[in-house]
């Protein structure tokens, strides 16, 4: 429990890098892009195949803020 | 119809062992003591990634999504995959919020949100809000766990109170002796479980009834009246912001911020963010299963439509996977309840026992109190469902989402800024409170043929004509988006008035460079680890 102390660091928690979170919270709100049946994938319409491929985006995006944000400095 | 007997077996043989996990688990990564909340009630603050993986997947994704969405989806149908983008918005927003939340609780050794709200806006009163509505709101959603395991209990034709009622005195006497290590090493048995039942299900199921292509023409055919499986111009609205509203109210959640608080460090939580989504993809083929029911042409027992998925399991799958299938919902309730309980439980300890009751408060007092206090609230849980009618919690735990957003500006928008002032954040939370229940009472249920609280879409026609904006008649939206908006607006005229009348702040205990502290850095000045700052000031 008893780290050695470390001098107090500028914030890494501010970086511009996290405007880039609002991507995968915007996209998976705009209904007209998903709400289609054409074209389907394995036998999934759009609306259903595009919203799980929302996911991806989102495991994307935050995957990429983490590597650009961390250990700066 | 066959006994049921080899399914009984199998999940009450995996319910022992999960017990004995839980037992155990106080051995488990084992502390110097048990008797402080540090412990008990966070495990320690020590989980690594795979641990916070499990613990915050089996405590977001509980038995009653997995039982409620896809009968969603299996009696409303595309509406119900708002489940789908809800959780995936909500991940981005605990990245860039709950890890704010994450360093400054980290640094001043708070135990719960609420902690956080009083010494960050310096208004006991404020945090005191925010306790109260924590607990009101985790309360029914414990509750609603019972309904998850009741729906298996029924497809097994099993006597279902006092299977509940052992079941839940098995959950409360572990969760009492190892606190959150119990539901965390537990975690990792129910969400291999439905994660194997799962996998087995979407790939077994739709082979048997011929593809998938069957199953979303007969969801197709069955309803046909409103746009098959696609949504309609009526509900395209409340599905987008019932999924932001949702996504907005999960992580103000207790129990959310409890397994987020447990873990190492900043670098945990962001790489979960980007693992957690998992969940999401598992619950997205969860809802379908919805669906199949439908092709399986699934009658649920009785008017409970929250029985489809156990009815369509038991129909499917041979005898002993089903006990599996069975064994996985019973067991994908008793993680989330405990740390609800364990939230709640600690919410009460800190935030009214501890700031009015007991001020000088030892910390093995404080454990002792959030253990009984845990047991109290299971106990509560238990009465609510045998002795009031279940669809009671149900209700209550869809105005529990209501009203935990509430705490979105003190809480969240808290982690930013203290321009909002601390009046200000007490009349907005006053203003979505009110907006919010007014509306949720004045929504009928046409199902159970309720007059109030029936539902989580308010029709936008008893305001005004919707189609005058180019909306369909019939639109309606998410009560709780609305409520908070309310309470924004609010809280910023109040902020304003109290400005120009220079009221005077409350006193920030905190310091801008808490909220990006991590993991090794020293505790803040003058605060020893887990004490409250002294009331601040109201001058």
């Amino acid at each position: 429990m008893a780290a050695p102390p470390e001098p107090r660091r500028p914030a890494t928690g501010s970086s511009r890098w996290h405007w880039l979170l609002i991507v995968p919270v915007v996209v998976p709100l705009l209904v007209f892009l998903y709400n289609s049946k054409d074209p389907y994938l394995f036998g999934f319409p759009r609306f259903y195949w595009l919203q799980l491929a929302f996911i991806l985006l989102g495991v994307a995006t935050t995957t990429l803020v983490y590597q650009l944000t961390r250990k700066r400095g | 119809m066959s006994n049921h007997v080899t399914e009984i077996v199998i999940a009450t043989l995996l319910f022992l062992l999960v017990s004995g996990m839980g037992f155990w688990a106080a051995r488990w990564r084992r502390p110097s003591t048990m008797a402080h909340l540090n412990e008990w009630g966070l495990g320690g603050r020590s989980f690594g990634s795979w641990i916070t993986w499990f613990l915050i997947g089996g405590d977001l994704y509980t038995a009653y999504t997995f039982v409620a969405v896809p009968a969603l989806l299996f009696g409303a149908g595309a509406a119900g995959f708002f489940a789908v983008p809800y959780t995936v918005i909500v991940y981005p927003l605990v990245f860039a919020v709950l890890v704010r939340l994450w360093s400054v609780s980290h640094r001043h050794g708070f135990v719960t949100p609420a902690d956080f709200v009083r010494a960050r806006s310096g208004s006991s009163t404020m945090a005191l809000l925010v306790a109260v509505t924590g607990i009101v709101a985790t309360m029914p959603y414990i509750a609603l766990q019972l309904v998850g395991i009741e729906a298996v209990l029924k497809a097994m034709h099993v006597n279902p109170t006092w299977a509940l009622i052992i079941a839940f005195a098995v959950l409360a006497a572990y969760t009492y002796q190892s606190g959150l290590r119990a539901p965390a090493l537990i975690a990792f048995v129910k969400d291999s479980l439905i994660y194997l039942v799962i996998i087995v299900a979407i790939i077994y199921i739709p082979y048997k009834l011929g593809g998938w292509h069957k199953i979303f023409d007969a969801a197709d055919t069955k309803f046909k009246a409103t746009n098959g499986t696609l949504l309609n111009s009526a509900n395209e609205w409340q599905y987008v912001t019932l999924a932001f509203g949702s996504a907005l109210a999960l992580f103000l959640y207790p129990h959310s911020v409890t397994g987020v608080l447990a873990s190492r460090s900043r670098d945990v939580i962001k790489r979960n963010m980007s693992a957690l989504p998992a969940y999401s993809f598992l619950l997205g083929l969860i809802a379908l299963l919805g669906y199949m029911a439908i092709a399986a042409k699934v009658k649920p027992i009785g008017t409970d439509g929250n029985t489809i998925v156990p009815v369509l399991f038991d129909q499917m799958f041979p005898q002993w996977f089903a006990g599996v299938a069975f064994a996985a919902v019973a067991i994908g309730a008793l993680v989330p309840a405990a740390i609800m309980a364990i939230a709640a439980a600690n919410l009460f300890t800190r935030n009214i026992y501890r700031e009015y009751f007991r001020p000088h408060a030892e910390p093995a007092e404080e454990a002792t109190v959030s253990k009984i206090t845990s047991l109290a609230v299971k106990v509560g849980a238990v009465l609510f469902i045998l002795l009031i009618n279940p669809q009671f919690s149900i209700d209550l735990q869809l105005i529990g989402g209501v009203i935990i957003l509430q705490t979105l500006p003190a809480v969240a928008i808290g982690l930013y800024t203290r321009w909002l002032h601390r009046w200000g954040l007490v009349a907005g939370w006053a203003a979505g409170m009110a907006l919010g229940l007014w509306m949720l009472y004045q929504i009928p249920n046409a199902a159970t043929k309720h007059a109030h609280f029936g539902g989580s879409a308010f029709p936008l026609s008893k305001w005004f004509d919707p189609t005058s904006i180019g909306l369909n008649a019939k639109a309606t939206v998410y009560v709780g988006f609305v409520a908070v908006l309310f309470n924004i607006l609010v809280a910023v005229v109040v902020t304003l008035i109290c400005r120009a009348a220079k009221a005077p702040d409350g006193v920030d205990m905190t310091a801008p460079d808490d909220y990006t502290a991590d993991a090794g850095g020293e505790p803040a000045a003058g605060l020893a680890g887990d004490q409250l700052p002294e009331p601040a000031p109201t001058t």
